[in-house]
């Protein structure tokens, strides 16, 4: 008994990957001919992008903020205080920027897509699109995967930005650093490599984030209750595939010798 | 896609039926929707599609725009077989037909205009001009010209359906379908919606299928026609002498199958005693 019913949960498990597989290569594949559907792109760029950025950046600066004060109490046992703009700057840089503005942006994102689609599916829209001549995988797809992989890398930078603004405006006030000690230490720890690997990350988080989104909207079923259930998984299944990937691509990156 | 601004009434430009459907089958997962499903529409005919609720009507409208996929069988339309089609190539077929969903399924986000619109964008047409126009011909066709720049949420249901045909008629579709135009609606509403089918088919010439729990809409269809200088509907005479052939045919779905397709006569007299249910 037990045995068939986790068969059939591994079975519908390897199902939902397949499908969520086809739903990435079908929108790749779209991608590279039209029709584009450039408006439905701008507008989603300016809910998800613009729409994310106070709660990005609200992130951002306390996560700065809460480090340089838990850094400073570890750091000035070493006596090392002159280290916390270094300590701050790789932390954001590297990990916590991308990785806590995905997470920030999958929480109020990955719902609204998969709301939003799931709302349109079981009212029949997607179906009405359908009828019309439309692609939904061209329509309601490829503008937030466009939208979403082009917006976070950006408020990864605004993020880790104010997360060093936080960091300094806790060591200045707290420690008493001098601005100059922070931000140059600070710029002078960062690498090319650190950036780029934080800057490489966002864009498989935008990816990851859009497509759970529509993946989870697209296949709602049992009418309006069904939206609500679907768009919580969404959120759960982004923010532990954005977790997982990170883990991955940093392996990755180390077992390149990229740094 | 040419844009004409007055619809012209459908050629019939063979003898080929205008649905035809044979040995249909599907299935989701390990319940069997349709079995073994068969029958025919001709053009300018009205297939009325009963059946109780969860029966496969609604599946089957969406196979015959190929928005499903069958498991068996053959689906064609004017002749053309939809089942090996590609999604690009279903989109041109479905330029001639239309259909309206049960609530509507109006796009929330976009306004009338919009949504009544959507298919020209579709198509590509730039000319605001013109697309201004048609959209204001089929709004005042479905007497809704005055709701023009309102919202979806703004519409009642009989309104938000009577939009949806709108929407579905812009590219002067040969075929229509109609899924329970008229469920939950209070009879007024209804008798509007009624007329509208009418309308379409006797002056544009629209082969239609309509899903209805309402009998009496069914009898509306069978037994009344357009008249356009009396602008509503008159009853179809029925002495021979205006050659009039009622096109009206009756199908029951049952355990995925079909077991009834015939003419209103045929219907109101089958003693069977299922069919019986549907005329109480
Ligand atoms: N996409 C789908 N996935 C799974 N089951 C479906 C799907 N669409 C319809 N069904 C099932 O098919 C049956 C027929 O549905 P439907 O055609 O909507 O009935 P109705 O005759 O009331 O319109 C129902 O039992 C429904 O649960
Ligand atoms: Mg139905």
């Amino acid at each position: 008994m037990l045995a068939v019913l986790f068969e059939n949960f591994l079975k519908r498990k390897v199902l939902a990957v397949q499908e969520f597989t086809h739903l990435l290569a079908g929108s790749f594949e779209r991608a590279f001919s039209p029709p584009h559907y450039v408006i439905d792109t701008l507008v989603q760029m300016d809910i998800i992008g613009f729409g994310s950025l106070p709660i990005v950046l609200l992130t951002g600066f306390f996560t700065g903020a809460v480090l340089a004060l838990q850094t400073y109490r570890t750091l000035s046992t070493f006596g090392e205080v002159g280290l916390l703009g270094e300590v701050v700057a790789l932390s954001i840089v590297r990990e916590l920027g991308p990785v806590l503005t995905a997470l920030m942006v999958a929480g109020r994102n990955s719902s609204g897509i998969a709301s939003e689609i799931g709302s349109m599916l079981v009212s029949e829209q997607v179906d009405a699109m359908r009828a019309l001549g439309t692609d939904p995988l061209r329509k309601l797809v490829l503008p937030r995967l466009f939208a979403t992989l082009l917006t976070l890398p950006l408020l990864t930078i605004l993020s880790d930005f104010f997360g060093m603004m936080g960091g300094y405006l806790v060591s200045s006030s707290t420690v008493r650093l001098s601005g100059e000690e922070y931000w140059v230490r600070a710029y002078q720890a960062l690498t090319i490599q650190d950036v780029t690997q934080g800057m490489l990350k966002p864009f498989f988080f935008g990816v990851t984030i859009a497509a759970v989104g529509c993946y989870f909207g697209l296949h709602t079923t049992g009418g309006t209750a069904g939206v609500g259930r679907s768009t919580t998984q969404s959120v759960v299944a982004a923010s532990v595939a954005i977790l997982v990937l990170d883990f991955f691509i940093t392996k990755f990156l180390i077992a390149i010798r990229f740094f | 896609m040419a844009l004409s601004l007055s619809p012209t009434p459908g050629p019939a430009r063979s003898h080929e039926p205008a649905i035809e459907v044979s040995h249909v089958g599907i299935s989701f997962e390990d319940k069997l929707v349709l079995l073994d499903v068969s029958f025919q529409v001709g053009r300018g005919e009205t297939l009325v599609l009963l059946g109780v609720t969860g029966s496969g009507k609604s599946v089957l409208l969406k196979l015959l725009l190929g928005l499903l996929k069958p498991d068996s069988g053959r689906i064609l339309i004017e002749g053309q077989d939809l089942v090996p089609l590609s999604e690009n190539e279903l989109s041109l077929v479905r330029r001639r037909m239309g259909i309206v969903f049960q609530e509507g399924a109006l796009f929330d986000s976009l306004s009338v205009y919009e949504n009544v619109a959507y298919r020209l964008r579709e198509e590509r047409e730039r000319d605001e001009e013109k697309i201004e126009c048609r959209v204001r011909e089929v709004l005042r066709f479905v007497e809704l010209e005055d709701a023009i720049d309102k919202m979806p949420a703004e519409l009642s249901g009989g309104m938000r359906r009577r939009v949806s045909v709108a929407r579905a008629i812009i590219s002067n579709p040969l075929i229509m379908f109609y899924d329970s135009p008229t469920a939950g609606l209070d009879p007024v509403t209804a008798h509007a919606i009624n007329v509208l089918i009418a309308k379409l088919r006797d002056t544009q010439g629209v082969s239609s299928i309509v899903v209805t729990h309402r009998l009496q809409d069914a009898f509306v269809l069978s037994n009344y026609v357009f008249s356009p200088e009396k602008q509503g509907l008159v009853a179809a005479r029925t002495d021979g002498r205006s050659g009039r052939i009622d096109p009206t045919r009756f199908l029951v779905l049952r355990d995925g199958k079909v077991y009834f397709h015939g003419t209103r006569e045929e219907f109101v007299l089958a003693q069977d005693t299922y069919l019986r249910k549907f005329l109480i």
